[in-house]
């Protein structure tokens, strides 16, 4: 059963105000990854406080890297539930894990940080790995 | 480590690997280790020579990109247990 959306819609901000692109449809999804030049960012968001916790400042303080993505995105795990599974579509040979993020470039995903390389460290730890992806691949 | 409950330990919340004295290998997201048992959630179970796999070479693919979930839930004994510890602590 999804949260209650007024307690989720602070964890979503904290991301959009980032100015990260929310797709909350499959369709919207779809549209936004068919363009598969360059990089693209994809945030598989949560309200698990453990690792969600620590992604979201983690990709905030990684935003703050002059190497960026062409384009970044974002969907909600367990709330826009079609969006998450057509995201996760485009990186199926990956486990579903949430959060998570994925690094694409010319359509191809180069970086996926699963759950288990967010939960337990800090949020400067995982913006390391994102800024190193950005460097590497952007 | 972050969580919500810490009167669970430190490991709840996390992606645990738990290590046994034979070819078993279980990965999951760690609930509670009572005195008996370290009970998991979104689990999945890797038995050592199944599919030519080694437990090296299991946790190497899971340390890396995750594991698919084959049981919702699990309790492992700890007579049977050698090591828990979270899988993004390992490094290859």
């Amino acid at each position: 059963m999804p949260y209650d959306p007024v307690l989720v819609q602070p964890m979503r901000e904290e991301l959009t105000v980032l100015g990260v692109h929310e797709l909350t449809t499959a369709e919207e999804v779809e549209q936004y990854l068919a363009d598969t030049s360059g990089t693209t960012l994809i945030i598989v968001n949560s309200v698990c406080g453990c690792a969600a916790g620590m992604a979201r400042p983690g990709v905030r303080m990684a935003l703050a890297h002059e190497k960026l993505p062409d384009r970044i995105a974002t969907v909600f795990a367990g709330q826009d539930v079609e969006a998450t599974a057509k995201a996760r579509s485009y990186f199926a040979d990956m486990p579903p894990s949430s959060p998570s993020l994925a690094l694409f470039k010319d359509g191809e995903v180069v970086t996926f940080l699963p759950r288990h390389r967010i939960e337990g460290r800090e949020a400067m730890d995982v913006a390391g790995d994102l800024v190193k992806a950005f460097e590497e691949h952007c | 480590m972050g969580t919500f409950h810490d009167d669970l330990g430190p490991l709840h919340g996390i992606t645990v690997v738990v290590d046994t004295k034979g070819p078993r290998v279980v990965v999951g997201r760690c609930h509670e280790i009572t005195g008996k048992n370290v009970i998991l959630h979104d689990v999945d179970v890797h038995e050592a020579g199944t599919d030519g796999v080694s437990k090296i070479e299991y946790l190497e693919r899971a340390a890396r990109i995750g594991t698919w979930v084959k049981h919702a839930h699990l309790s492992v004994s700890l007579d049977e247990v050698t090591s828990i510890q979270p899988l993004g602590d390992l490094a290859f």
